[in-house]
């Protein structure tokens, strides 16, 4: 099982879960399976052309997958993800 | 510049440390801080930048102390209500160490402004409360050379990193390309935060800082902390650099 944790601000679309679990063999495969599950989370990360949008950041660990193989990032059993988009309050 | 009879008393506890001593309170007497954002980051780092004898700070910010304000931004109190934020915090800082110089600037930080302003100082701490803002003040740091000391908060989360190209370390671009597009992320006006955790957030960067001045610890330059208030939990990610960063390319500033 892999754990993949929701930043607050998507948290309304997870029904409050600040962590989910995912069976999926790819981040580009759990963002498909999340969406099924919680529908709208796609559009949050991904923009149009199905793009992870420029302001949102997954680590599979503590590795940020835009260093990895973006979507393609494969995911294994024990792996922990992180939806870490940018915030600006202050 | 030496200390003074009185700061050696009233620093004695950071003094007594092997890794401050008299030489590291010397520096931080020495260093100049500049807050952009006098509010809810900006108030606790103030607050205790201040107690810690830097020399001198700075406090950017166009606005007035407003009543919804209070439940976090500590700098300010019921009294100074509806006074420029800068006033209001050069008064609480001088009141905790009349030792040090306090600068206010009540204006809004923009391309014209904001290299003039960030030369006469050491360290940046971004404490604004926007996108717009945090790539300009992330822009202008890169160009000149100054260590920025980034914290951002969104209801019960809050984000923590030190930017310092000019030593290697990525810059906030490598970080997050592209600010959201306006009105896709709402403001803390429109979700809410937690106030402690603005207490949290800003004493973490007024932390940094003082490591950074003082040249001891481990830097978070390579790293984002990221704080979540409900599940008690402090996490660090990696922050490499971006080779395909468009950090000059796509600079707000000409």
């Amino acid at each position: 099982m892999i754990r993949v944790r929701i930043p607050t601000p998507l948290r309304p679309l997870t029904k409050g879960q600040g962590e989910v679990e995912t069976k999926a063999g790819s981040v580009v495969e759990m963002i498909e399976s999340l969406n099924s599950t919680y529908p709208g989370i796609k559009d949050r990360l991904c923009d149009e052309t199905g793009e992870l949008r420029r302001f949102v950041n997954i680590y599979v660990n503590e590795e940020d997958i835009r260093f990895l193989t973006g979507k393609d990032t494969p995911l294994k059993n024990g792996d922990e993800v992180s939806i870490v988009p940018a915030i600006a309050g202050g | 510049m030496e200390l003074t009879e009185q700061e050696i008393e009233r620093y004695s506890r950071h003094i007594i440390l092997q890794d401050v001593g008299g030489k590291g309170q010397l520096k931080l007497k020495r260093a100049k801080v500049l807050l952009i954002g006098a509010g809810g980051l900006g108030s606790p780092a103030g607050l205790y930048l201040a107690a810690a004898g830097i020399g001198t700070i700075g406090l950017v910010d166009g606005d007035v102390v407003d009543l919804s304000n209070l439940q976090r931004q500590i700098m300010h109190s019921t009294a100074t209500l509806g006074q420029p934020k800068v006033e209001s915090g050069r008064k609480t800082l001088s009141a905790i160490n009349p030792e040090i110089t306090i600068n206010a600037y009540r204006q809004l930080v923009d391309a014209e402004n904001i290299l003039p302003l960030i030369s006469q100082y050491d360290i940046v701490l971004d404490g604004s409360d926007n996108f717009t803002t945090r790539f300009l003040v992330n822009d202008a740091c890169f160009f000149a050379k100054k260590t920025l000391i980034s914290a951002s908060m969104f209801r019960f989360e809050g984000q923590l990193t030190t930017i310092k190209p000019h030593q290697g370390y990525p810059c906030y671009r490598c970080l997050y390309p592209e600010p959201p597009p306006a009105g896709l992320v709402p403001n803390c006006q429109e979700a809410g935060v937690l106030g402690v955790l603005a207490g949290t957030m800003g004493v973490l960067q007024a932390s940094e800082a003082i490591k950074e001045i003082l040249g001891i610890g481990e830097t978070i330059a390579d790293k984002l902390l990221i704080y979540d208030a409900l599940d008690m939990k402090f996490r660090k990610v990696g922050r490499p650099k971006d080779p395909a960063c468009r950090s000059i390319a796509s600079l707000i500033l000409p």
